[in-house]
């Protein structure tokens, strides 16, 4: 196994991580909903409550995922998070709110009131379309230089620099960015209403979320497949496996998807399974593990999304400023050493999802119902 | 010619600052609280008393409270590395960043995965499952210290490594040599335990609140006995690491060593100060002015402690800068110490002999490439230096790590004290009537905090201003950003984080005004 492989196998961890994370967002989604589906205070409780339990998942998901680039592509590490400094930061504040106004939200003393900590996790909530909006730059580009030789300017040793001084805040100037950020957060949206309807056993929380299941479905996809299809058919960032030159091709990702059929296939299945999680769930009113269907059929399409980014020599972080400054996995990856390192440690990973899935099964066994809620000094 | 400004580095080294001392007022807590309540539920579990249970609870609560600002603060730590120090994250990303994606993959899932089921639990699984998630809850946090531990000791001794003029990074030559690092062996053993010290403080002086409250006594005596045993473990085990850790700055970074002692002038026999009162007219290291007003030292107790011998020569700030002293070399080969000028010099070689190497490489010219990268080698132990502009540089602040060190071992000691006279006080069921006791363990918990976050004052400023110890200065290692939007985030956060601080500090107190039967 040699360079290449290492290369292409923490791709692969990288987009999973971050497949699973677009799933895990349903805490996201669900928290731009309390509101709408939660109308009385003891409704909102349930929800927050049955995403509370799960939120620490997402968190450590986006944490584990920006260490796993880090240990393997330190050189989008530096360039992405040093130069789109504001669009990360917005998206850091976001968490830190999250992370505790679970906690905080109903204990007295809280300082700020449960109203605020609740619209901190709706903030949260919407903000996860900057997810969507900065993993679109993955097919739209950015405007940066990587000049290694700079390390030798004492005066100004920064390799990785970026040209405006908007710092990250322009991909949200692009509309296709915004497609994609809005379809992540009507997925999430999608998903968290499928969750709710498999956990919190409320009549009204059902039909609000069935009801609400349609309008996201239908949001979702005109923005994803608005996105999808001008991806597929814009230019893309193609590398010289042999001279590493970057350029502009034409349908760049059509092909990659047509030229890897396996990933074209974990698509397709992806977006049907995503499709009949959905379509069976308002179809059939008992039917209530749509999640798992849409949430598998996600991690798939997000993981092919991906995997076109950066397989089948496409430069995953491309430089609208000078196409060779452009991240491929080849040129940003860390040394074969420390990929060959980390790859006997990301054998653990399937231990850690069987023992997730185990507590996971432990605590999702009953559903949230009111009495559980006015019962229970355990409770967000 | 453009440059990077300097107000940019104070900027970004202040917002670091700031955040890390914010998260680590409540991963002491975590790991140290988190122990504490695991044994409480393994004593329910062995005896099936209720109020075992009741107690762990109790203090279980109190526990999520705080492990949930901690994780609030703790992931802008992990982004910072990129937002704000870019270069950094390239020249030693290829080491730095395993770390911490093991300790993503390794702690954080487990941390996250079992403190639900900790928490949602009691009535959802068994009880030997709910202890194994206790457990396994501060098991994954004390995991967690240890990846980012070896990650922040191999800043301070870098080591395991070689340097790819290629790719201009460091790249990983040893993963053992990275985690078995003698530095991040101490660094980790004395981190962990003072934070046992800071997880019994906080039990015990809440515990003795209840007592002079005549409220929940069995809880605060029951949770005493533990805290106490604890605490006086942790206290103990702190001290012995503490001096493993002396040890290693004293060979590996010998300038903190001699700013946490006020050294200037080395000595043989080199005594360690005890108590001791700066000279604030002191102003730079060559000013030729007394740097203390008074001191009480233990005569050629520096000396032992930093080099086991107690008539050994322990360098001085002034003997670091000018060099001429004997020093043994790393391969043990006895020689003379470099001034700063020369090893500024060798620097200056090791980046312009980079220069050249590129440019050769581009040419195709491989003999003067190999020529370039052979001075290189030679020279790149002293690669940072070469990013010094003045010397003076090279001193870090030592009136803030002077005061922090000795503060941190003063009140170290003293909870070796304070702890023996609590256990011995609480196994003679007497604790409760001493009030004066039970007043000064109020003291006990903000006396933890100062002494757990001195000793991260001193391990952090006294090694500037190195990233990375002699190869990356701080000024080499920061992102292209304006000072202003650095400026902007560092008050952002200070507000932020001030808030949650008073806000968590507020339903703590709250919470533990109710006691345990007024949870939430």
């Amino acid at each position: 196994m040699d360079y290449s492989f290492y290369q292409h196998y923490w791709w692969f961890l990288v987009s999973l991580l971050g497949a699973l994370l677009v799933f895990l967002t349903f805490v996201q989604g669900g928290q731009s909903l309390i509101y709408q589906i939660g109308k009385s205070d003891l409704e909102r409780t349930m929800l927050i409550n049955t995403l509370g339990r799960k939120w620490e998942f997402t968190f450590t998901t986006l944490v584990t995922f920006g260490g796993a680039f880090f240990a393997s592509f330190p050189l989008f590490y530096s360039t992405s998070f040093g130069g789109a400094y504001w669009a990360w930061m917005a998206l850091l504040f976001c968490f830190i709110i999250q992370a505790v106004s679970y906690e905080f939200r109903s204990k007295k003393g809280n300082l700020l009131g449960k109203k605020t900590f609740d619209i901190f996790l709706f903030i949260n909530g919407v903000g996860i379309l900057l997810v969507g909006v900065v993993v679109a730059t993955f097919f739209t580009g950015s405007e940066f230089l990587v000049n290694k030789a700079n390390l030798t300017n004492t005066a100004m040793p920064v390799i990785s620099t970026w040209e405006n001084s908007l710092h990250g805040l322009e991909a949200l100037l692009n509309v296709r960015n915004i497609l994609l950020g809005l379809a992540v957060l009507f997925l999430a949206r999608v998903l968290a209403e499928l969750y709710f309807i498999q956990t919190i056993n409320d009549a009204n929380i059902q039909a609000r979320s069935r009801k609400g299941l349609l309008v996201d479905t239908a949001l979702f996809l005109v923005c994803f497949l608005t996105f999808l299809i001008w991806t597929l058919v814009a230019k893309g960032y193609a590398v010289d496996p042999d001279t590493q030159v970057v350029s502009l091709v034409s349908a760049k990702y059509l092909h990659n998807l047509l030229e890897m059929p396996i990933v074209a296939l974990v698509f397709v299945l992806g977006v049907v399974a995503v499709l009949f999680g959905i379509l069976w769930t308002l179809i059939k009113p008992k039917f209530i593990q749509g999640i798992w269907f849409t949430g598998i059929g996600t991690v798939a399409t997000v993981l092919a999304l991906l995997l076109i980014a950066g397989w089948n020599n496409t430069a995953y972080y491309p430089s609208n400023t000078d196409l060779q400054s452009s991240l491929t996995i080849s040129n940003s990856s860390s040394s074969f050493f420390t990929l060959k390192v980390m790859s006997i440690v990301s054998l653990l990973i399937p231990f850690v999802l069987w023992y997730i899935y185990k507590a996971w099964k432990a605590i999702n066994g009953k559903q949230i119902d009111a009495a559980e809620m006015n019962d229970n000094d355990m409770k967000y | 010619m453009e440059t990077l400004d300097p107000s940019l580095v104070d900027w970004s080294r202040a917002q670091f600052a700031l955040t890390a001392i914010y998260h680590w007022l409540f991963v002491p807590l975590t790991l140290g609280l988190g122990v504490i309540v695991s044994v409480m539920e393994t004593y329910y579990y062995k005896t099936g008393d209720e109020e075992w249970k009741r107690i762990a609870k109790f203090w279980m609560k109190l526990f999520g409270i705080n492990f949930a600002v901690g994780i609030a603060t703790g992931i802008i730590l992990e982004f910072e590395f990129g937002t704000n120090w870019s270069n950094y994250s390239w020249f030693v990303g290829d080491i730095f960043g395993a770390p911490l994606a093991i300790e993503g993959i390794m702690a954080f899932f487990l941390e996250s995965t079992f403190i639900a089921v900790m928490f949602f639990g009691w009535n959802k699984v068994s009880k030997k499952f709910h202890l194994a998630a206790t457990w396994l809850t501060v098991i994954g946090a004390t995991i967690s210290a240890l990846w980012i531990l070896v990650a922040n000791a191999w800043m301070q001794f870098p080591d395991g490594m070689h340097f790819n003029p290629d790719t201009v990074r460091n790249e990983m030559a040893s993963f053992w040599a990275v985690l078995f690092s003698p530095v991040a062996m101490s660094k980790f053993t004395h981190t962990v335990t003072s934070s046992w010290i800071v997880g019994s403080a906080f039990v015990i002086t809440i515990s003795a609140w209840f007592l002079l409250k005549k409220r929940e006594l069995q809880l605060a005596k029951r949770s005493i006995k533990i805290a106490a045993v604890f605490g006086l473990l942790g206290t103990l085990l702190a001290a012995y690491t503490g001096d493993s850790s002396a040890y290693q700055v004293a060979q590996k970074q010998p300038m903190k060593l001699a700013a946490m002692e006020g050294l200037y002038q080395g000595q043989n026999k080199a005594g360690l100060i005890a108590v001791g009162l700066l000279n604030p007219s002191k102003k730079s290291y060559d000013d030729g002015v007394n740097p203390f007003v008074f001191n009480i030292k233990v005569p050629g107790l520096l000396s032992l402690m930093a080099n086991r011998n107690i008539n050994s020569f322990v360098p001085g700030v002034n003997d670091l800068i000018d060099g001429g002293y004997p020093k043994v070399s790393k391969s043990g080969e006895p020689g003379i110490a470099l001034s700063a000028e020369q090893k500024m010099e060798k620097g200056t070689l090791a980046v312009l002999a980079l220069k050249d190497y590129k440019l050769a490489r581009k040419a195709g010219n491989d003999s003067l490439a190999k020529v370039n990268q052979a001075k290189l080698e030679e020279n790149f132990p002293y690669f940072g230096y070469g990013y010094i502009k003045d010397k003076k540089e090279l001193v870090p602040n030592v009136p803030l790590t002077f005061y922090t060190f000795h503060v941190m071992v003063i009140i170290g000691m003293y909870f070796i004290l304070f702890f023996i006279l609590i256990w011995w006080m609480n196994n003679k069921n007497t604790l409760h009537s001493q009030k004066w006791v039970l007043w000064l363990s109020l003291l006990g918990l903000p006396l933890a905090y100062i002494c757990s976050e001195c000793g991260w004052i001193v391990a952090e400023v006294g090694r500037q201003p190195w990233v990375i110890q002699d190869i990356m200065p701080a000024n080499m290692a920061v992102s292209q950003i304006s000072a202003g939007s650095v400026q902007t985030t560092f008050i952002l956060f200070a507000v932020l984080f001030t808030v949650l601080l008073i806000s968590e500090l507020s339903i703590m107190i709250k919470q533990i005004r109710k006691g345990p039967e007024g949870l939430n």
